[in-house]
C-alpha cells in the first residue's frame, strides 16, 4: 500500500509528464489550473491518466472543486 | 411532434408525450463504457408517477418550489417531470457550485423540496448553510449506499415504491414553471422566473429549425440545469419522442466513444469543448501521410464547394466518411452555446460537413434569441432572430453598433423578489441584454462585446464581478473592487474576457510580497473560472453613493483613462 506522500509524488510525476513540464517543477500545494495553465477539460485528461496509473475509477463528483495536487492525492488515496 | 399550441404547460405536454411515444426509447444512461439502463417513455412514466405521488404526500402543491441538484442523468428528468406533474415550480441548480452557494440559492428560491444525489448531499449536509433554508421540508437523495447516514433526507428510490395514484395539477401558460439562476451566488441572486409559455414558445421556434423525431439521439453533456440542455436535452426531444443519452463520466475519451456507440444525432457543447474537439481532429489530419493528406484536403474542398449554399448531410457523409464515422455517421448538427464561439472553429466543422448551430441567447430570454439557420452557413454571425423574436439595436453608434434589445414570448416574467432589477432589465416589454451588436444587410446579428460589467468564459459560465468580491473581504487594503477589464476598456470582442481587482492602498502602504501572496491565496479559493487575472492600483478614493456603495460606472470611467496594458499588473 502506497503512503499519501508516494501517491502525491506519483501524481506530480504523471502531471509533469502529461503536460511536459520539468520533473520537480511541481509541488503538492500548487494550483494545477494556474501552475500548468490548463482548463477543466485538460484536467479531465490528466484524471484519466491518473486512473489508469493507479487502476482505480474516480467518479467526476470526487474531483469537483479540487484544484491542488495535495487534495487530489487524498481523494485518490481513499480509493486505493 | 406534439402540437404545442394546444398545451397550457410543460407538464401537460410531457404527460401526453409519455403516452403518445410509450414504446420509444426515451433515455439511455451510460457510465464509462458500461450501459446502465435504457428506459422507454412508458418506463419513464412508471417511475415518475410514484415519485409525483410521494411528493404530493409530502405536501408539494401548485406553485411550491422544488429544487434539483444533480449531474446529468435519467433521475434528473424523472424528478423534473414529477415536480411539473404536481404543479410545482422547478428550481434547477448547478451541481458545480459550492455547498454554501447551493444553500444560498436554495434559501433564496424558498424551495420546500430538494432532490439531489448522495455525494452532493453528503457535502450539502455538512455545510453550515443548511440552517438558512428554513422552508426546506423534503429532501430526497438518489443512489445512497445502504448504510449511509442520510442526515434527515429520504431515499429517492424508496419514493418509487409508492402505489397511490398522483393527481395531475394543471397550470396555465402564464404561470411560473422554473426559477433559473443566471448569477448572484456571491451577491444579489438573480432568479429568472420562466413561465410555461416561455418554454412552449421557445421549443416551437427551435424545433422549426432543428427538429427531433423518434429515433433521434441527443447526447446530453451540458448541465441540465442550463437553459440549453433543459430545452434540447429534455423538453424538445421528449415532445418529439426522441432519445436522450446521459453519460455519468464526462471524460473526453468516453464522450468521444459515445458518438459512434449511440449514433448521436445532436449534441450541445460549450465553445471550450468544441475547440478541444477541433484541436484533436486537426492533430489527426496533420498526422496523415502526405498522399492521404492531399486526398483528404481535396475532399474537404469539394465538400466546401458543394455545401456553400446549404448543408448536404448525405453528400458530406459520403465524401468525408471517416470523419463522419468517428461521430457515428448520423450527426445532424452540433449545437454550441453558453458563450461566444470563434468563427474559425465554426467554419472548421462546417467545412467537414458538420453544421454547428451557433446562436445567441441568455437565460432571461430562455434558450436562444438568434440561431444560424445554415442557409447559408455564416461563421461570422450568431444567426438570425428565431421565429417570434423581435430584436432591435438601441442607440447605435456610427458603425451601427448598439445594445441588443429583445421582445418575445420567451422573455422571463422577472427576477424573483427583485422588482427593481426586473424594471432595470425589462423596459416596456423589451429585455435589455447588455450585449452590443448590429445587424448585417442579410439580417444576421453580429456581436461586438458587452455594455455590462460581466464576463462569460469559454466554458459558458457567466461571472459577475460583484459575486466574487466577498472572497477578498479580508484583504488588508483601504478599499477594493472587481471589474471585467472590457467594461473599463471596451473592446469589440466577445472572447478573452478577464476579471481585474482594483485596489486602493492605505496611505503609506505599499504592495509587499505578503500582500501579493494574500491576494493569490484568496483568489485560489475561487473556482478556477471565477478567478481574477490582474491587479490595478488606484490612488484615489473610490466614488461612492450616499449609502457608501461604490459607483462602479463612474469608477470604471476614471479607470478607463489609464492605459490598459500598463495599468493591469498580472497576478
Amino acid at each position: 500500500m502506497r503512503t499519501i506522500d508516494q501517491t502525491t509524488q506519483e501524481i506530480l510525476d504523471l502531471a509533469s509528464k502529461h503536460f511536459n513540464v520539468p520533473a520537480g517543477a511541481l509541488s503538492p500545494d500548487d494550483d494545477f489550473f494556474k501552475k500548468l495553465g490548463i482548463d477543466s477539460l485538460q484536467t479531465l485528461e490528466l484524471l484519466s491518466r491518473i486512473e489508469n496509473h493507479f487502476n482505480i475509477e474516480l467518479p467526476d463528483y470526487e474531483v469537483q472543486g479540487v484544484s491542488d495536487f495535495r487534495t487530489l492525492a487524498s481523494r485518490i488515496q481513499s480509493r486505493l | 411532434m406534439l402540437d404545442l399550441a394546444k398545451y397550457p404547460s410543460i407538464g401537460a405536454a410531457l404527460k401526453d408525450a409519455l403516452d403518445q411515444f410509450a414504446n420509444e426509447i426515451c433515455l439511455i444512461e451510460s457510465d464509462r463504457d458500461r450501459e446502465k439502463e435504457r428506459l422507454t417513455y412508458r418506463d419513464f412514466k412508471d417511475r415518475a408517477l410514484p415519485l409525483a405521488s410521494a411528493l404530493q404526500q409530502a405536501g408539494l402543491e401548485a406553485n411550491d418550489r422544488a429544487a434539483i441538484i444533480m449531474t446529468n442523468q435519467s433521475k434528473w428528468l424523472i424528478s423534473a417531470y414529477a415536480i411539473f406533474f404536481c404543479g410545482g415550480i422547478l428550481v434547477p441548480l448547478d451541481y458545480k457550485l459550492t455547498p454554501d452557494e447551493q444553500w444560498q440559492l436554495l434559501t433564496h428560491s424558498g424551495a420546500s423540496v430538494l432532490i439531489t444525489e448522495y455525494p452532493i448531499w453528503r457535502q450539502l449536509a455538512a455545510s453550515s448553510g443548511r440552517t438558512t433554508a428554513t422552508k426546506l421540508r423534503t429532501i430526497l437523495v438518489t443512489e445512497a449506499p445502504s448504510n449511509a447516514d442520510l442526515a434527515g433526507a429520504g431515499r429517492w428510490e424508496d419514493a418509487l415504491a409508492n402505489n397511490v395514484a398522483p393527481t395531475f395539477v394543471s397550470r396555465t401558460r402564464k404561470d411560473v414553471a422554473t426559477i433559473v439562476y443566471s448569477s448572484g451566488t456571491g451577491g444579489r441572486p438573480k432568479g429568472c422566473m420562466m413561465t410555461h409559455e416561455n418554454y412552449l414558445e421557445q421549443c416551437v421556434a427551435l424545433t422549426s429549425l432543428y427538429p427531433f423525431a423518434p429515433g433521434f439521439r441527443y447526447l446530453s453533456i451540458l448541465p441540465t440545469n442550463h437553459a440549453i440542455d433543459f430545452m434540447v436535452g429534455f423538453f424538445g426531444p421528449f415532445i418529439c419522442g426522441a432519445t436522450v443519452v446521459h453519460l455519468r463520466t464526462l471524460r473526453p475519451e468516453f464522450v468521444r466513444d459515445a458518438f459512434p456507440k449511440y449514433k448521436i444525432t445532436y449534441v450541445s457543447l460549450v465553445p471550450l469543448i468544441l475547440k478541444n474537439l477541433q484541436k484533436g481532429l486537426q492533430a489527426r489530419f496533420d498526422a496523415l501521410p502526405s498522399g492521404k493528406r492531399k486526398i483528404f484536403n481535396a475532399l474537404v474542398s469539394a465538400n466546401k464547394a458543394l455545401t456553400k449554399s446549404r448543408p448536404r448531410l448525405g453528400l458530406s457523409r459520403l465524401l468525408l466518411k471517416q470523419v463522419h464515422g468517428g461521430f457515428g455517421g448520423e450527426l445532424r448538427a452540433i449545437i454550441v452555446g453558453g458563450a461566444f464561439t470563434e468563427p474559425q472553429t465554426l467554419q472548421f466543422f462546417y467545412d467537414l460537413g458538420i453544421p454547428v448551430a451557433n446562436g445567441y441567447g441568455l437565460t432571461e430570454a430562455d434558450t436562444a434569441i438568434t440561431v444560424n439557420d445554415l442557409r447559408p452557413f455564416r461563421a461570422d454571425t450568431v444567426g438570425k432572430p428565431l421565429p417570434g423574436m423581435e430584436v432591435r439595436i438601441v442607440d447605435p453608434d456610427k458603425d451601427g453598433i448598439g445594445e441588443v434589445f429583445v421582445r418575445s414570448k420567451t422573455v422571463m416574467s422577472g427576477y424573483l423578489d427583485e422588482p427593481e432589477l426586473t424594471a432595470e432589465a425589462i423596459v416596456d416589454g423589451w429585455l435589455k441584454t447588455g450585449d452590443l451588436g448590429r445587424f448585417d444587410p442579410a439580417g444576421h446579428l453580429q456581436l461586438f462585446g458587452r455594455k455590462k460589467n460581466m464576463i462569460v468564459t469559454e466554458e459558458g459560465k457567466n461571472i459577475y464581478p460583484e459575486d466574487i468580491e466577498a472572497v477578498f473581504e479580508s484583504l488588508p487594503v483601504k478599499e477594493f473592487c472587481v471589474f471585467a477589464a472590457n467594461y473599463i476598456w471596451p473592446r469589440r470582442s466577445m472572447t478573452g474576457e478577464q476579471l481585474v481587482l482594483v485596489i486602493h492602498l492605505e496611505p503609506g502602504q505599499t504592495l509587499t510580497e505578503d500582500l501579493r501572496k494574500t491576494i493569490s491565496s484568496l483568489n485560489s479559493r475561487l473556482l478556477n473560472y471565477k478567478r481574477i487575472h490582474g491587479i490595478i492600483f488606484y490612488e484615489e478614493d473610490f466614488p461612492r453613493t450616499a449609502s457608501l456603495k461604490i459607483k462602479r460606472n463612474i469608477l470604471a470611467e476614471r479607470l478607463g483613462k489609464l492605459d490598459r496594458d500598463a495599468a493591469i499588473q498580472p497576478l
